[in-house]
């Protein structure tokens, strides 16, 4: 019995150290003890496959297509003026009129619902170098990464269009970002971006007599 | 008549009982503590190809989850970004460090950075990031404090008990739509929240499945 007692503590104890506790961190990756069918052959997003080539799952768009319900190529595939009733046309996906020149004003309507959208979207990728207020005052200025801000003559004055290329283009410094977001959240954000200025550079004489006096000017 | 048995024999049906108990008790109880996900998947925190820290860009910058992760309230699947993300704020913050190496080279090569998928529920559950953070389930009741992880470890055991213990009780875990990427979020421990939360899951009729075909399809 005595040596019985003593295998058996020492197997649990040896268990236990091998094992460890709940919740301690590992490197390894989790064991499958019943497998089942965890793990099938089978297309995951982003995932590895030998099958192709360069070892992925996710395949780029091919030339000359356009990618369904996400038709972000769309000038890659069709001519400048094209217009489409279901695909919209490339002034709305570009910003740019047939003859190159940047749209003036936003082609979709304004609407309190497209500036929510637009508050959301700028929060969550403009601000982070753009500051809150479009100030270029971002959380990563102290990191050295330069922003413009919104409110000189130069931004005042673009062209709608002109913000929608840089949104999803880029310029300078700044990466595009119309692989994140669709042409109708990208107009959104350009119609925040405008309010923002508004914010920043509004006159009393712009609000109604009753507005003054709401606000007791 | 000499006895058949020496002495000892009396007491081996008790040290064979007592022996029995105890090695069933040790198979049991180590089963039950070891043979689950909260043992297995919990604390898995591999060494990623770039020491990314999670703690800094989103717990202290406060970058959004959407930066990122963009696709999370689109899509069923939570996407790992593309270096481009990295490089919109890389190509001018630390851009010679050598911890980034790779990331810069993915973005010139276009080859994807070899990541290390922590969170996997088996091939056979359908599961939707869209529909959960689209209603009020935050990233952290699944993912735990991304925010303060300097190393991203798996955080909760993500077992079938898990998703059913919040599928018969939504209310437990929903929260205003506003603060699903806001981590840091406490749920009041009041009578009045917890109305609001059941108000919640009836007007946005929230109506979890328990069947089996509801995420075995």
């Amino acid at each position: 019995m005595r040596t019985f007692l003593i295998i058996y503590v020492f197997i649990v104890v040896a268990t236990v150290s091998i094992l460890g506790f709940r919740g301690s961190t590992s490197k390894k990756p989790p064991l499958e003890i019943f497998p089942d069918m965890d793990r099938q052959a089978r297309y995951k997003p982003q995932a590895e496959n030998q099958f192709f080539a360069d070892g992925r799952n996710d395949r780029p768009i091919p030339i000359n297509s356009v990618a369904r319900g996400n038709y972000h190529n769309q000038i890659e595939v069709f001519a400048e003026d094209f217009s489409d009733s279901y695909l919209g046309d490339t002034t709305y996906n570009i910003g740019k009129s047939s003859d190159g020149e940047f749209v003036q004003k936003i082609p979709i309507k304004a609407s309190n619902e497209l500036m929510q959208l637009g508050h959301l979207k700028y929060d969550i990728f403009c601000t982070t170098c753009h500051g809150a207020a479009g100030d270029g005052n971002g959380v990563v200025k102290q990191y050295g990464v330069l922003a413009a801000t919104y409110h000189d003559d130069r931004l005042r004055d673009a062209e709608d269009g002109y913000l929608y290329d840089v949104i999803s283009n880029g310029k300078g410094l700044m990466y595009g970002l119309k692989d994140r977001m669709s042409p109708k959240e990208r107009w959104a954000v350009v119609l925040y971006m405008r309010a923002l200025q508004t914010s920043q550079n509004a006159q009393a004489s712009d609000l109604s007599a009753a507005q003054r006096l709401d606000l007791g000017f | 008549m000499a006895n058949i048995f020496p002495r000892w024999v009396n007491t081996l049906p008790i040290k064979i009982i007592i022996g029995i108990i105890l090695v069933k008790t040790a198979i049991v109880l180590g089963v039950t503590y070891y043979f689950t996900p909260k043992f297995t998947r919990v604390g898995y925190a591999p060494t990623q190809p770039v020491a990314f820290s999670h703690a800094l860009h989103s717990g202290q910058l406060e970058i959004d989850c959407r930066y990122c992760h963009t696709f999370v309230d689109r899509s069923e699947h939570s996407n790992v970004p593309g270096s481009n993300v990295c490089m919109s704020c890389h190509s001018m913050v630390r851009k010679d460090d050598p911890q980034l190496a790779l990331i810069r080279d993915s973005y010139e090569s276009g080859d994807p950075v070899p990541w290390v998928r922590i969170h996997k529920t088996p091939d056979y559950v359908y599961f939707n990031h869209s529909v959960h953070v689209n209603r009020g389930i935050s990233c952290v009741e699944c993912h735990g404090r991304i925010d303060q992880m300097e190393v991203v470890e798996h955080a909760m055991p993500l077992s079938m008990g898990f998703c059913l213990e919040c599928h018969r009780n939504p209310e437990e875990y929903i929260r205003p739509v506003e603060e699903v990427y806001n981590l840091d979020w406490e749920r009041p421990e009041t009578e009045e929240y917890k109305e609001v939360a059941t108000g919640f899951v009836h007007d946005w009729k929230i109506n979890p499945p328990q069947s089996c075909s509801g995420c075995h399809r």
